[in-house]
């Protein structure tokens, strides 16, 4: 069985990062960062990705990364999710540094392990690991095609887009696009249009594709996880100093047990991410499919199941998480001037991301033999 | 004398080497587990002469498989889980030289079987209002009392009993631990029938038993502190048992979902799947539990987990019974029996969805445990306690 604990090299990464986040994006800035016109905060990103290198944990070191796995990745992902920070972490740092990590491709993944260069995958935020991807063509070096609701897409200085089976690396100067509205508005979304936009070949075949999206969802886990927790803790410490009939508001039970029962469920969070982000981090990407229920630790991969049910339980808990800070928090969680807000939107948005809960049960009914009606 | 506790080689070795001077197969069982225990490999984390060797409690699983694989006899631990589980582990902390001799080897080897006498009819989540009273009368007690829902009492030699000794100092103050003999004059074993049909607990009336001062465990008036060890290492041993996927009572659902397609129905699927994912997610909380225990970093998860683990099987035994539509209506024997253990994979669905009922109820409450969790882990105020400063005996009853 993998090791689900945390290593005393991950907990100082937690450290410093969490430093960093203190300092640099207090929910005041991020709040008051999702009503300015840049798309992300660019201050933030070089110091998280650049300064601490946490962009190029999972990358070799001879590739410019720092040689460490998507575990150590895992505990970033929970740092940033438990401060809603707006960097392109998940789009550039995950999902298409391990599209690039499975393409074999060297000379653009070094300049996103170093930070200096944003890259996106050009697909729906919303489009599960398995799932087919926009209808964009591919001919004579250039692609054409559009794609709505990308993560980040304002951010992005290349996108990795696929098309026509494979997947091609696009200057974003060469795409057209436009700013989203976006439930989430510290992680944005762009519609994105390429006529014609030059683009140079990347992998063949939609492994690298799937091996990207299937990490996007077990670092994904490990967000919600952090966002959770933060939830959690805020609003344990306001009931604790919210007096109501002469008696802290934690003192109801009727409270009590909602938070103990909400603190059981992260606990599972944690124990199911930390599988999803061992098994990314040790396996090759294939996914077993089909057969009776594979296994966990006996030999063959079980990413594909880990990530699957961490996608399911952790996406749940975190929107739980979210919902009960509102709601134990009463009127002021309501408010634009509160944190919970940020805290709902991105549980929300991140549980329709790379898979609702169900499209990741769905993915279960297959890999563990259990079809539908 | 004091060496370095053995790691997984030394006791990959010492099996091997009981094992060639002890012939699984032939002999005494009995004789077998005896020699087992006094070779340390019985638990191995258990101190030098009494069944351990100080080693890791992390190693105990390769050394039950080693005897496992070899055919050894067992000890058939589903047959004495309290005393394996919660009976053990508080004499271990609180039991003198010559109690933690006489008691941990029969209760080990299976010889002698032991039960839990701490509830009361008025006494149950509030374990600490308990009135069964224990008199000092020269070097022993005598108690009179009513204990109830006491599971395999009729199975048992040896129980552990809580007793009020001081009525007059508030609850938690007044009460004594002792171990009580199960066939002394006085102890009289009822069957109390359950939702099942069988009867797996009693009530147990003590009249004028006498029970010696040396079967005392702990002081006299600490009888709270050495029940709450009792029931921590109750809640770990519920919560905490180590599985495959599809281990329990997913396992079961699983299969007939596989074995019989003309049952499925699309709402029937997705709760199968969402009791699937909550089964493995409260599996791998477990795995990492016991990570945390062998690195030394005891967690507070072992409440969770056996509050998730009433949750689920309430959960997924009710979905059996959906799943089976007609078959569902049928129950297997409401016969009235005393079995001499549980087990939940061998009788009928209908008993499963019965049975699980009881897992928010025994060993604390889903209710006490949330208030545990919020209390202790999340650190919010208690609940309020209008008995906290009140003499026993002033208590409303
Ligand atoms: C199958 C089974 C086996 C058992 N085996 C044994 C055994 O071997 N030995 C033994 O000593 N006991 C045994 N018990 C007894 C068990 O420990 C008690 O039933 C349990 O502690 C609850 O006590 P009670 O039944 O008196 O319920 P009560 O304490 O009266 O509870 C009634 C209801 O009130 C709720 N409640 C109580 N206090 C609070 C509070 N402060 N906050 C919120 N809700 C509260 C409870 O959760 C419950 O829902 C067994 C029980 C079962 C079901």
């Amino acid at each position: 069985m993998s090791d689900l604990l945390y290593s005393e090299i991950e907990n100082d990464l937690r450290a410093s990062v969490r430093e960093v986040l203190d300092d640099k994006a207090p929910w005041t800035a991020v709040l008051a960062g999702t009503e300015k016109a840049e798309p992300y905060d660019a201050a933030l990103w070089r110091a998280v990705a650049g300064q601490l290198g946490c962009a190029g944990l999972p990358v070799p070191e001879d590739l410019g990364g720092a040689g460490a796995t998507w575990r150590e990745t895992a505990v970033v992902m929970e740092e940033l999710g438990r401060s809603t920070a707006p960097v392109p972490f998940l789009g550039s740092a995950v999902t298409a540094t391990a599209a690039l990590l499975a393409a074999g491709e060297r000379d653009l993944l070094g300049r996103l392990a170093s930070g200096g260069t944003i890259a996106v995958l050009a697909v729906p935020f919303s489009t599960a690991p398995g799932d087919g991807t926009p209808e964009v063509r591919a001919a004579d070096g250039a692609v054409t095609g559009e794609v709505t609701s990308v993560a980040d897409g304002m951010a992005a200085e290349v996108f990795l887009v696929p098309a026509d089976g494979g997947l091609y690396a696009v200057d974003a100067a060469d795409a057209r696009r436009t700013a989203v509205t976006s439930l989430d508005m510290t992680r944005r979304l762009a519609d994105v249009a390429f006529s014609g936009a030059p683009a140079r070949l990347v992998a063949e075949g939609p492994d690298a594709v799937r091996a990207a999206l299937l990490t996007g969802a077990a670092m994904l886990a490990s967000e919600q996880l952090g966002l959770a927790e933060r939830c959690l803790d805020d609003t344990v410490a306001y009931v604790k100093t919210r007096y109501q009939f002469g008696r802290p508001v934690g003192s109801y039970q009727g409270l009590k047990h909602r938070l103990a029962d909400l603190w059981t469920s992260i606990t599972q969070a944690r124990a199911v991410a930390r599988y999803a982000a061992s098994c990314v981090a040790s396996g090759a990407l294939a996914g077993g499919s089909g057969g009776s229920p594979p296994q966990a630790g006996h030999g063959h991969d079980d990413t594909a199941v880990a990530v699957a049910v961490a996608q399911a339980h952790c996406s749940a808990v975190a929107v739980k998480a979210a919902e009960e800070c509102v709601q134990m928090h009463g009127g002021i969680g309501f408010t634009w001037e509160h944190p919970a807000h940020l805290f709902l939107k991105r549980a929300k948005a991140d549980s329709i991301a790379l898979g609702t809960p169900g499209r990741h049960r769905a993915a279960l009914a297959g890999l563990a033999d259990l079809p539908p009606a | 004398m004091s060496t370095a506790p053995p790691d997984a080689e030394e006791l990959e070795r010492r099996v091997g080497e009981f094992l060639a001077a002890h012939d699984p197969s032939a002999g005494e069982p009995l004789e077998f587990l005896r020699a087992r225990f006094d070779a340390g490999l019985a638990w191995v984390h258990y101190p030098e002469g009494l069944g351990g060797l100080g080693a890791p409690r992390s190693l105990q699983p390769a050394v039950d498989r080693a005897f496992a694989e070899a055919g050894a006899p067992t000890n058939h631990p589903e047959r004495n889980g309290i005393g394996l589980g919660m009976a053990a582990p508080t004499i271990l902390a609180f039991g003198t030289d010559e109690q933690k001799r006489r008691f941990l080897r029969p209760l080990w080897t299976g010889e002698e079987v032991w039960c839990q006498l701490f509830s009361e009819p008025g006494a149950g989540s509030d374990l600490a209002a308990l009135g069964t009273r224990a008199v000092r009368d020269g070097d022993a007690w005598t108690v009179n009392g009513q204990k109830v829902w006491t599971s395999m009492a009729h199975e048992a030699r040896w129980a552990i009993l809580v007793t009020r000794t001081d009525p007059d100092v508030p609850k938690h103050r007044g009460m004594t631990y002792f171990v009580c003999d199960m066939t002394a004059p006085g102890v009289e074993v009822r069957p109390l029938r359950q939702i099942t049909g069988e009867a797996e607990f009693n009530e147990v009336f003590l009249t004028d038993v006498r029970i010696p001062d040396e079967h005392r465990l702990g002081e006299v008036g600490q009888g709270w502190q050495v029940s709450t060890t009792t029931l921590m290492n109750e809640r770990v041993a519920i919560g905490g048992a180590r599985s495959p996927r599809e281990g329990g009572m997913i396992g079961v659902v699983a299969a007939l979902w596989r074995d019989r397609p003309e049952l499925r129905t699309p709402d029937l699927h997705d709760a199968l799947l969402r009791a699937w994912v909550e089964t493995e997610a409260a599996r791998l909380t477990g795995e990492r539990l016991r990570q945390q225990l062998t690195a030394g970093q005891p967690g507070p998860e072992g409440s969770g987990a056996k509050l998730a683990f009433a949750k689920i099987n309430q959960e997924v035994s009710g979905l059996e019974l959906e799943l089976l539509g007609e078959d569902g209506l049928r129950y297997d024997d409401w016969t009235m029996r005393r079995p001499a253990e549980v087990d939940f994979t061998r009788r009928s669905p209908g008993y499963r969805y019965l049975r699980a009922k009881g897992n928010s109820i025994e060993g604390g409450t889903s209710e006490i445990l949330r208030n545990i969790i919020a209390e202790r882990v999340l650190g919010l105020p208690g609940e309020i306690r209008v008995d906290k400063d009140v003499p026993w005996k002033d208590l409303p009853k």
